[in-house]
């Protein structure tokens, strides 16, 4: 369903044009960007995974909204264990007062997250994962992740990679530490074609 | 797994002349599971810009900010704010596409959390930022409105498109 009704009431004078896709049109665009699973949770647990990834992308984007007991979230590919040394990663953030920066080089866990561990405050992340399916290259991920507290929160960029040449065929994200995911929490995986 | 089309263009709104102020998407559907506005173009007289939901104010918005100027990266943050300040340090200036800005709701549509967005905002003539806002409501967003404060008016040229991305 388009949107069929576009506010104006705040333009004072001046034309503006507006134009809405009726989403039932004759002509449908190609898809590129495909939804592939949605992980919601009904109770809080420590983890969750997408098993079984189709090869037929070339890239996968992870969109999540989720609430946390631990801020660390982190993710793993292909089952790796927890005391695996097979990731590297480099974040940027800022806090709200200053920006700093940092890594962790040979670890065991890739970061998509830290969010506040308040109950009704749930942080976002955009985890873009290239060319997943190569079996000759590592295999790296760009984040965008935040979460705001009203006095408090991270605004947080992440690169990392998987210093192993398999292809993803699955990925688990993870709460940090003793900690577990939040009910309600959203994780939606995608596809992008190339 | 289900596997499903997605990431759908929903509205484009495009100013004319330089008296606009506010440019609203109003009446948003709840059937997508995230939307993304991408932002391109001017302000009248240089300033941040400014993003409010429902046309509810207050003081329900806060973030913190990441950015840099080209000489130096820093952080800050606001609170109990009527309104998402968008930009700081990668606020829109005069030039016609010279700022840009990719805004995510994730999760807009539901009525058990707080909303939080995030935005990368950037200008090549003055600096580029990433940030992460609040929106203290339950609520779940049905209009977002994309504003400027004061003297300066959206520029003649600017465009706005709102996209819906469906998970599965």
């Amino acid at each position: 369903m388009g949107i069929r009704s576009l506010s104006t009431s705040s333009i004072s004078t001046g034309a503006k044009r507006s134009k809405v896709w009726d989403q039932s049109a004759v002509v449908i665009p190609p898809n590129s960007f495909d939804s592939i699973a949605t992980v919601t949770l009904g109770s809080d647990t420590s983890s969750i995974s997408f098993s079984s990834i189709p090869t037929t992308y070339t890239h996968l984007q992870i969109r999540m909204f989720a609430g946390t007991t631990f801020a660390d979230v982190f993710m793993r590919f292909n089952g790796d264990a927890s005391g695996n040394s097979n990731y590297s990663r480099h974040f940027l953030y800022g806090d709200g007062t200053s920006a700093a920066s940092g890594n962790a080089i040979t670890d065991a866990n890739l970061s998509v997250g830290y969010y506040s561990t308040n109950a009704s405050i749930f942080g976002s992340s955009v985890v873009d994962i290239f060319d997943y399916n190569s079996t000759n290259k590592n295999k790296t991920i760009r984040v965008l992740s935040g979460g705001d507290a009203n006095g408090s929160g991270l605004i947080v960029l992440y690169s990392g990679s998987r210093n192993l040449t398999n292809a993803v065929t699955s990925i688990t994200i993870l709460a940090g530490g003793s900690g577990v995911l939040r009910t309600n929490s959203k994780f939606a995986l995608y596809g992008i074609k190339g | 797994m289900a596997a499903g089309s997605t990431y759908t263009p929903i509205a484009t709104q495009t100013v004319s002349g330089t008296t606009t102020a506010s440019v609203t998407f109003s009446s948003i559907p709840s059937t997508y599971t995230d939307l993304i506005i991408v932002a391109n173009g001017s302000l009248t007289v240089a300033d941040n810009s400014y993003i409010q939901f429902n046309g509810s104010g207050g003081t329900a918005y806060s973030g913190t900010v990441l950015k840099g100027d080209g000489s130096a990266a820093s952080s800050n943050r606001y609170s109990n704010n009527d309104r998402i300040v968008t930009d700081y340090t990668s606020y829109p200036t005069t030039t016609v596409g010279a700022w840009n800005a990719v805004i995510h709701f994730i999760n807009y549509a539901n009525t058990t959390t707080y909303k939080t967005t995030l935005i990368r905002s950037n200008n090549a003539q003055n600096g580029t930022s990433s940030s992460a806002h609040l929106w203290l409501s339950t609520a779940a967003i049905t209009s977002i409105a994309l504003q400027t404060q004061g003297t300066p008016k959206w520029g003649n040229g600017t465009t706005f498109t709102l996209y819906g991305i469906t998970a599965a």
